[in-house]
């Protein structure tokens, strides 16, 4: 299959989604589950591209995504708040200090630059450090920017630990599948690109690739910055889909969440986690639902069922899928049809000389 | 008298109390095979560490074609440690990482295979173009180079049909066989377009036939590149037999240095190898 073909496939394949979404939307009444997945899968898958940049990519085990994506939801919240609303979201604070708003594309990119801003000054002391001391450094940075944007004295920014509301969001769900779309497609070019192959040769070895003349410091910090831009960006689309922010929402729970899309989708391969945040969603909001209410069939009540039990199915499953799947659903591969149909020519093929062999 | 591409002056590198390169002073000529014998455990790689700056030497510096790479003297805790002589020779600090010291025209391979296993053999030598293309993030992401883009991949495809590595250019680095792989390292080496390069021991592994072969290619590679070679080896018949001068170190200590025939002859460098006999 040449490459051209294959970009022709591509581009038909993402106009086939956006019809089958804008069908779905016109058909199934808006409350329907489908919804709630797609829309909440699209902003999660994102969010966890981002984060395999980082840590498939990069090989930098970093869990700071839940506090990159609250800078960007804040940021999002702040400068999109209609003013004759201000009054009443900042009640305690006289309306806040903030008089200004901006258009939504322009807040989504300021999201972006605010956690890469973060990051840029976070990376310079904590990209010094390796493996699981990188972890707990980004993770306790993120535990400290939730605290500080629910500090009082901050309030009239960021409303203390009140909820921002009444900014505008999205109500279709192709909203969150462009933007999302776009922002995954600039990540897969940069992975494609020569930085991403200096990415991965970081990876697979530090000291190699430093002696192959490759700015180790550099190429980090990037890495970092880009990956905490997009989350931001995430940050900002979460923030839609929520229609209110909190910064309490933003617990070490949900980079936990994001990094399992990750590695259940698989360290380095970005079809892998945007599968996988599709499945995960639909897991945990949709389909696994039964299990926490209490089921009667006929007079019996079936046992277990009851809130809560979700969660530890959920949790056999992912174990499940660690101890025998442990590169995840893709490993490093990537999803493409000029794979799958190779792959089912060769089987075809196999099956003819089958045939023939008997 | 031919350039001084490589000088050494007073290296000492110690990590606390145990001195794994002592005062050591290497000259290398452009154009020339030199070769860094010794006992294992001599401080070889040591030595070489500290060129390319993966370690910070105690005491000493390294200049390349005149210009100074590495220097240092003993600093913090090391000024009580250190206990040689010429500690005031290097006020001056210079430390750059080695990444730079790439740029500046020095590659070199690992003593155990350093590739990058989850690329392909393309990709690896690939990667080792990415420091001297004109591009950024952004131009790099969207495409605005891909005249320079194209360009790295043409001259990677070159490299590889000249070391016969055109055909595995696909296959996994780490899915190679041994002899392979090193030869993939020294190609993705001289992607790096050097000026030097530095082999930590090229033959480990290898046999009889295969080491003749690398003797052979070290050779090729040197004249197609004009490049001047420094190399760490454990087989004598290679050394002897493609080396202009070799220097040999023990313990730490240069104790040896001289053409091949010279060296072959010198009673400590035979002592070195063979030991003291305790009555002797």
């Amino acid at each position: 299959m040449t490459k051209k073909n294959e970009i022709i496939l591509s581009v038909a394949l993402v106009a086939a989604v956006f019809v089958v979404l804008t069908v779905l939307e016109q058909v199934l009444p808006s409350s329907s589950m489908l919804f709630v997945v797609l829309k909440k899968g699209a902003i999660y898958a994102l969010v966890a591209v981002s984060m395999n940049l980082l840590n498939g990519f990069t090989g930098l085990f970093s869990l700071g995504q839940a506090g990159f994506m609250l800078i960007g939801a804040y940021t999002y919240a702040i400068f999109t708040i209609p003013m004759d609303a201000r009054k009443a979201v900042y009640q305690y604070f006289d309306g806040g200090i903030i008089n200004f708003t901006v258009p939504v594309p322009v807040a989504m990119i300021m999201a972006g630059l605010a956690a890469a801003a973060f990051a840029y000054l976070i990376g310079l002391p904590v990209l010094r450090l390796k493996s699981d001391y990188l972890a707990i450094a980004t993770l306790g940075f993120a535990e400290i920017i939730r605290a500080i944007f629910q500090w009082d004295t901050l309030g009239p920014v960021t409303n203390g630990s009140n909820l921002l509301r009444k900014f505008p969001v999205f109500s279709s769900v192709t909203f969150p599948f462009t933007a999302a779309g776009i922002c995954i497609a600039i990540i897969v070019l940069l992975i494609n690109s020569s930085y991403g192959r200096a990415f991965k040769a970081i990876r697979d070895d530090d000291i190699a690739a430093e002696a192959m003349g490759i700015n180790l410091a550099k190429h980090k910090q990037m890495a970092f910055n880009i990956s905490s831009f997009f989350a931001g960006v995430g940050g900002a689309l979460l923030a839609m889909y929520q229609t209110t922010v909190q910064a309490a929402a933003f617990k070490s729970a949900m980079t936990y969440e994001i990094l399992l899309i990750v590695v259940i989708g698989g360290m380095g391969s970005v079809t892998g986690s945007c599968i996988s945040s599709f499945l995960f969603i639909a897991c945990s909001e949709w389909w696994l639902r039964f299990l926490d209410s209490e089921t009667y069939i006929g007079s019996l009540k079936l046992p277990f069922l009851r809130s809560g039990f979700r969660k530890v199915v959920f949790s056999v499953i992912i174990m499940i899928i660690v101890l025998f799947y442990n590169r995840g659903i893709m490993g490093t591969r990537e999803f493409s049809i000029g794979a799958v149909l190779q792959f089912f020519k060769k089987r075809t093929a196999r099956s003819k000389r089958e045939e023939n062999a008997a | 008298m031919r350039e001084n591409v490589l000088h050494m002056e007073n290296i000492t590198m110690q990590f606390g109390g145990v001195i794994a390169v002592n005062n050591l002073s290497i000259d290398v000529y452009e154009g020339e095979i030199v070769a860094l014998i010794g006992p294992n455990g001599a401080g070889k790689t040591t030595a070489f560490n500290c060129i390319t700056s993966v370690y910070e030497p105690t005491n000493g510096c390294v200049s390349f074609y005149g210009e100074t790479i590495v220097s240092n003297h003993p600093q913090g805790k090391m000024k009580k440690l250190y206990t040689d002589q010429n500690s005031g020779l290097y006020p001056k600090v210079v430390s750059l990482t080695p990444d730079r010291i790439t740029k500046r025209g020095i590659a070199r391979t690992f003593q155990n295979i350093r590739l990058f296993k989850k690329l392909t053999v393309f990709e690896n030598v690939l990667v080792a173009k990415h420091m001297r293309a004109k591009q950024n993030v952004f131009s790099a992401t969207f495409r605005i180079n891909y005249r320079e883009e194209r360009r790295m991949r043409e001259e990677t495809l070159a490299l590889l049909e000249e070391q016969g590595l055109l055909k595995l250019k696909d296959e996994l680095a780490s899915s190679l066989p041994y002899g392979l792989q090193r030869r993939l390292e020294i190609s993705r080496a001289l992607a790096t377009e050097p000026k030097l390069l530095m082999l930590d021991e090229p033959a480990a592994g290898m046999n009889p036939q295969e080491t003749q072969e690398l003797a052979e290619f070290i050779i090729q590679i040197k004249e197609k590149y004009d490049l001047t070679v420094l190399m760490i080896e454990h087989h004598m018949d290679l050394v002897m037999k493609i080396s202009d001068r070799i220097y040999v170190l023990d313990f730490g200590k240069l104790i040896a240095h001289g053409t091949p025939a010279e060296v072959q002859k010198n009673q400590r460098v035979i002592d070195a190898y063979l030991g003291v006999a305790e009555d002797a």
